[in-house]
């Protein structure tokens, strides 16, 4: 299965309700996909005018208690900041596909890693955040679309499958996994807009001009943004415990570091790999303390640094961090990784 | 003696912010009405402009929400596809509909989205004080074209009815105005019309609603309404301008 | 009985109900409200023949009719 046909499947099988896009290179297999088997199944599709009315399609969609879905690739991504801004505002659930490509501007179609700040740092404007995702597998694009669903609808907030058009073009077996299947029916939206039949009017806003108000709703979302960073992050660990050098890296670029760390082991190298997951919350303990322990940490990401701020915050000194980056839709290879690991 | 007009049941029972005079008023209460005489209620969801309407949730009595500037046909599009027994309605405003949001609306009503607009025409932009829209007619002064709207420099009003009724996912467009007891029962008609045109899945309808704005115009409300009959309807003419309902 | 209400505290005095009453029943009240609004009062019952053009143009749902 490739990887772009995995996500719709992860989204299909956690009972995605509606599915709006647009076509963009890398990731036109999503809606192309889609357009078939969301209508086979009597589920919503449309192809909207632009990823700008597809961001709030999703919004409407969101708003009356549905599960709701929309891709695009790095440009299209940025005209959806809007819209993500006030479904984070207005504290909608929903899942946002980027299959990342080249940038800035219009960029070229490469996969690339250079909407790592975009997705963390939230892209739009105002205090928010999202839950930030990275695959590195085709098995990954399913888990990974699967869960981002659950945990829109328990935080009450967007979630973003930050991919990148490598392992969505990326062909691999992947066995789907039926206990993951749920029911939404159980699932208690007691604040979405469905007609207010046998109960008050409900309202749905992200405006709040009275005194104070606004302050009491950052502060809201503040607190489960604290939540979300007890509970939720998720990382993976290759050979840390005696690592003198450890890699951290995501998505793609952890994939080739993953098997480059394994050649260095049979090599006799004392090396490892941390591999966020969740890129927010970001997993800082786990590589607090793997600094605390190493002699050298490398950030090998496919951009110009980004992930590598956010590790040299969790190291806080304690060791030095290094950078190998591969912008501009570039991709370095298991050697490059191999080489710079050498001479560190 | 029996009440024979009073406060519809779809309307809340507050005051609203709206300035004197001002045509938002009327036009939230006739669709109250309309949404009250089909017993649709329960059943309805709104859209909210951003524009003097942005609260228009204080206002009404049943499941509203915002949206982004200009999105409100998007928005409707996601609500009434997954919930398309629902009743979903956006209101918008001359910013909300002919500026920012040209694409959402033309591409809803090329759909033929089985959703109803009704987009509030006043001739410039009231909630940031009084700027141009694109509905601001030839010669008419606003606090971005203080010498009057300018064809070269400005471009000239768009006509939204005219426009939108070339498209075929199109089933009923009207302009109306509220600009006398005359016109205001008309207006509820053309409302009602575009109303039941859902109810009966016969696509999309957009009534066009010319309306006062005396403190922006700076006029009385009283000089406001004579404006839009004897002025704003020269460039606006109300009227039917697509009709796919049989008689 | 009165066939026109007019409730003072809603009405915003935009003059618009006086403007339209085909028999000149409303009129401005000389007073202001808790809003600083100067409201309009309903006269000349007797006259009135409760048409509704008052109901019609208020923005405020100030007016109830009775017939």
């Amino acid at each position: 299965m490739k990887g772009n046909i995995a996500v719709c499947e992860g989204a299909i099988d956690a009972g995605c309700d509606a599915y709006f896009g647009y076509p963009i290179t890398p990731q036109n297999e999503i809606p192309a996909y889609m357009s078939r088997r969301m209508v086979e199944l009597g589920r919503v599709f449309i192809q909207a005018e632009s990823e700008l009315a597809a961001i709030n399609m999703v919004f409407g969609a969101a708003v009356c208690g549905k599960r709701a879905m929309t891709s695009s690739s790095s440009p299209g991504i940025s005209l959806k900041q809007e819209g993500i801004s006030y479904l984070a505002g207005a504290e909608l659930p929903c899942v946002i596909v980027n299959v990342q490509r080249g940038g800035p501007g219009l960029g070229n179609i490469s996969g690339s890693q250079a909407d790592y700040f975009q997705a963390t740092k939230g892209g739009g404007h105002g205090d928010y955040r999202l839950i930030v995702l990275a695959p590195y597998s085709v098995k990954e694009m399913y888990d990974l679309t699967f869960l981002a669903f659950d945990l829109a609808d328990k935080y009450r907030i967007p979630v973003m499958i930050l991919t990148d058009g490598i392992v969505g073009q990326m062909m691999e077996p992947i066995t789907i996994n039926s206990e993951l299947r749920i029911n939404n029916s159980e699932l208690k939206k007691d604040w979405k807009l469905d007609g207010c039949k046998g109960r008050g009017p409900r309202l749905m806003r992200s405006l709040i001009m009275e005194e104070g108000g606004l302050e009491k709703h950052n502060w809201h979302l503040k607190e489960k943004y604290d939540e979300i960073k007890k509970n939720e992050i998720r990382y993976e660990t290759d050979f840390t415990d005696d690592a003198e050098i450890a890699v951290a890296a995501f998505g793609i670029a952890a994939r080739i570091c993953k098997s480059a760390v394994k050649k260095l082991r049979q090599e006799g190298f004392k090396v490892g790999l941390i591999r966020p997951i969740t890129l927010w919350p970001f997993p800082e303990k786990v590589i607090s303390d793997v600094a605390a322990k190493s002699k050298k940490i490398l950030v090998a990401e496919m951009n110009m640094g980004q992930m590598v701020e956010d590790v040299k915050l969790a190291v806080n000194g304690k060791c030095p961090v290094e950078f190998l980056g591969a912008p501009g839709g570039a991709v370095f290879s298991e050697d490059e990784i191999i080489a710079k690991i050498k001479k560190l | 003696m029996k009440k024979v007009f009073s406060k519809p049941e779809s309307l809340q029972d507050k005051n609203n912010s709206y300035c004197p005079g001002c045509g938002h008023g009327i036009i939230h209460r006739i669709i109250a009405e309309v949404i009250d005489e089909l017993g649709v209620r329960e059943k309805t969801i709104g859209i909210a402009p951003v524009g003097c309407a942005v609260f228009a949730y204080y206002y009404w009595n049943f499941d509203v929400t915002e949206a982004a500037h200009g999105r409100p046909p998007a928005v409707a599009t996601g609500i009434k596809r997954c919930l398309p027994d629902r009743v979903v309605f956006t209101y918008q405003g001359d910013g909300d509909l002919a500026a920012i949001g040209t694409a959402e609306i033309i591409h809803a009503a090329n759909r033929g989205e089985n959703i109803t607009t009704i987009f509030v025409n006043n001739a410039n932009y009231g909630m940031t004080g009084g700027q141009m829209a694109p509905t601001t007619i030839l010669g008419q002064k606003t606090t971005t074209t203080p010498n009057g709207r300018d064809a070269k420099r400005d471009g000239y009003p768009l006509k939204v009815c005219e426009l939108l009724s070339s498209l075929d996912g199109v089933c009923y467009i009207e302009r109306v105005s509220v600009s006398t007891p005359k016109n205001v029962l008309k207006a509820k008609r053309a409302i009602k019309k575009a109303f039941e045109n859902q109810l009966n899945n016969r696509g999309f309808s957009l009534v066009e609603v010319l309306s006062q704005c005396p403190t922006d115009w700076q006029m009385t409300p009283v000089e406001s309404v004579k404006w839009v009959d004897e002025v704003l309807a020269k460039t606006f003419p109300l009227g039917v301008y697509k009709e796919c309902m049989k008689k | 009985m009165e066939k026109v209400k007019i409730n003072s505290e809603k009405c915003k005095g935009c003059l618009l109900c006086v403007s339209v009453c085909p028999k000149k029943c409303i009129k401005p009240s000389g007073k202001i409200n808790k809003l600083g609004h100067k409201f309009v009062v309903f006269t000349k019952n007797e006259k009135c023949k409760s048409c509704g053009f008052c109901f019609l143009m208020c923005p405020d749902v100030a007016i109830e009719v009775f017939k």
